[in-house]
This record gives C-alpha cells, sequence and structure tokens, in this order.
C-alpha cells in the first residue's frame, strides 16, 4: 500500500510547488483567472506524472515509464499555447512587449511544469524510502529554493539608471547626447518637454552593456514601464511612443517616456527591477577575447 | 491579414511649393499655424508622425 501515499503525497507536493510557482502581479499574466484554472489543471497532470514514475519503476512496469515519457512531451505544447496566445494579443499591445519577452514568458511556464514533475518525482521517493516527516521537510525546501531561483537576475543588477535631460536639438528629441526621433509638430515637443520623464540606463560592464544592445530588452523595459507608470501614448499619437535608444560609443541606454504617473524614483525602480531576458543575456567577458576587448 | 505601408512619406506640407516635387501628395500652407495645423490633421486621418526637416518642410510618416 506504501506506493498509494507515495503517490498521492508526490501529487500534493507537486501541486503545491506548482501552485508557489504561479505568481499574480502587474503583467496580469499568466494569471489571467481563466488561465490560472488551465496552469493549476496542467500543473496537476505533471504531478501526478511524475507521482507515479518512482513506483511505476520499482514495480517493473516499464511499458507505464515510457508512456510517462511521452506524456511529459505534451508539456512542450505549453511553450507554444503561451507563445501563440501572447503573440496574438501582442497585436493590440500599443506598447508591445516584444517577441523576447514573450519567448521568455513561454519558456519559463514549459520550464516550471517540468520543475513540478521532478518535485513530485522527488517527493514520492522520499515517501516510499523514508517517511513523511521528510517528505514535508523535503517539500517545503524544494518549494522555498524554487521561490529563490525562480527570480533571474534584473536590470539593476547589470546597469545603473540616473535621471536624464530631455531637450530638443531643433526637432530632434535628444536624451543627454542620445538621438531619440523627429518630432515635428511643435505642440507636441511642448507636450513632451513638460511631461516625458528622461533616463540613461548605464551599463556596469561589457557583459551589461551586451544584455542592453538587445532590442528586446529594452523593449521589455519599456513595456513595463508604460504598464505601470501609463502611457499617454494612443491610436494616432506615434509622437508619444516609449522609445530607449543606445549611445553607439558608449552603449548606454537613453530611455524617454510620456507617463501618466510622472515620477522619477518610481520609474528607476521599475527600470531596475524588469527582468534580464534570458534571450539577451551575454557574457563577453566569459570569454578571454571579450576580456581582453574590455581594457 | 492587416497591411500597412509604414516608412513611407504619405504626405509633405509645406510654405514653399519650390522645396519640393514629385512623389508624396504635397499640401500647400500660407502660414505657419496652416502648416501646423494641416500637419497635425493629416497625421491623425493617416495615423502618422509629423517629422520636421528642418527647412520649412514638414512630412508625415507612418512608423
Amino acid at each position: 500500500m506504501l506506493y498509494h501515499t507515495s503517490i498521492i503525497g508526490g501529487l500534493a507536493a507537486g501541486v503545491l510547488a506548482r501552485l508557489f510557482m504561479l505568481r499574480l502581479d502587474y503583467r496580469q499574466y499568466p494569471t489571467y483567472p481563466h488561465d490560472l484554472i488551465t496552469h493549476v489543471a496542467l500543473g496537476s497532470i505533471a504531478a501526478l506524472i511524475g507521482a507515479v514514475f518512482i513506483p511505476a519503476l520499482l514495480f517493473k512496469q516499464y511499458t507505464a515509464v515510457t508512456f510517462l515519457a511521452l506524456a511529459a512531451e505534451q508539456f512542450r505544447n505549453v511553450r507554444n499555447m503561451e507563445r501563440e496566445t501572447l503573440t496574438k494579443l501582442e497585436e493590440t499591445e500599443l506598447v508591445p512587449r516584444g517577441i523576447d519577452y514573450i519567448e521568455g514568458i513561454a519558456r519559463t511556464f514549459e520550464a516550471r511544469n517540468y520543475l513540478t514533475i521532478f518535485t513530485a518525482v522527488l517527493i514520492s521517493g522520499v515517501i516510499f524510502w523514508l517517511d513523511w516527516l521528510s517528505a514535508v521537510a523535503a517539500t517545503i525546501i524544494i518549494i522555498t529554493a524554487s521561490q529563490f531561483l525562480k527570480t533571474g537576475r534584473v536590470v539593476g543588477d547589470i546597469a545603473e539608471v540616473v535621471a536624464a535631460r530631455l531637450h530638443f536639438q531643433g526637432p530632434i528629441l535628444m536624451v543627454e547626447d542620445i538621438f531619440i526621433m523627429n518630432v515635428g509638430f511643435p505642440p507636441a515637443r511642448e507636450k513632451i518637454l513638460a511631461e516625458g520623464l528622461a533616463v540613461i540606463i548605464k551599463p556596469k560592464d561589457d557583459n551589461g552593456r551586451a544584455i542592453l544592445h538587445n532590442v528586446g530588452q529594452r523593449q521589455a523595459i519599456l513595456h513595463t514601464a508604460a504598464a505601470l507608470l501609463g502611457t499617454k501614448r494612443d491610436i494616432g499619437e506615434p509622437d508619444f511612443m516609449p522609445l530607449a535608444r543606445k549611445n553607439i560609443d558608449t552603449g548606454a541606454i537613453g530611455l524617454f517616456v510620456l507617463p501618466l504617473e510622472k515620477d522619477f524614483e518610481c520609474l528607476r525602480n521599475i527600470i531596475e527591477r524588469t527582468p534580464v531576458l534570458e534571450s539577451a543575456s551575454r557574457k563577453p567577458l566569459d570569454a578571454q577575447a571579450g576580456r581582453i576587448a574590455s581594457d | 491579414m492587416k497591411t500597412e505601408l509604414t516608412k513611407v512619406v504619405l504626405a509633405v506640407i509645406v510654405q514653399e511649393p519650390q522645396l519640393v516635387s514629385g512623389g508624396a501628395p504635397v499640401f500647400n500652407a500660407s502660414s505657419q499655424e496652416e502648416q501646423e495645423r494641416i500637419a497635425l490633421y493629416l497625421s491623425r486621418i493617416l495615423n502618422g508622425m509629423v517629422h520636421d526637416l528642418g527647412n520649412g518642410v514638414f512630412i508625415i510618416v507612418n512608423h
């Protein structure tokens, strides 16, 4: 009868781990209410697959194990599902997330299901060979560890955000010495000067510079800033599009937004806490040539 | 699928017609205010952005 308890224990631990990895925050994603149900359901299936893995092996049900491996393949579709949904929604997004951010979100979803399977396998094993108390302790450890592991690096780790002067050189909008765009309509220029916010994102080292070089990373920052501070951009108002452009000599990023809430400290906080996208992450300093080139 | 004409000069607004020729539709304005007004209307109609070329020529471009 022991394998019954180990399956149930593994299932419970897996579902619990998946619940802790679902977070409701400003992105309103993954957790549109109905998506929450989708993901809890998928997480439960993942947990069940993981929970029966060890008992199936122990009872020499190798066919069952093969089928479980096949079932795990299904979780690849989770990534596709998320990518498709978000890409479709992107069309009506005034300040888009950018394809890199979407890829990052989709990949995270897939990975979290595998983590759920892994948790369930581990806990069902612990129950089988050890006891309930160790299983509870192991669950707590895994969930705590995954809470730490799931938060990756943020822009604040790789760069410094400082306030910058927004000004016009003729019709050209500049953030310090970085060219942003040509604004031809004079009242729009006045509005931008009066209500706009500008910052410079200075990379801390060459790795940071390579990350900020990525256009998808910049779009993710802009999307987050516009989502949290609001934006005056609307259909037929391209002048107020938030933009981030690079100083081609130093690699620093000049960022311009026309927010509904003009608050520099909040903007800095938002930018510093924007995640560094996996697809943008680059480490030239890890290569010998990159290190030599950097000095 | 939606197709849009982007990165194309959709309209030109000038006070001095001799500055431009050919290509996009050219709108003549008699004063600075009129030029700005036409530019605003056209940018709203075309969903485009007004750009100033610095020589008194405004163009509308959809990005």
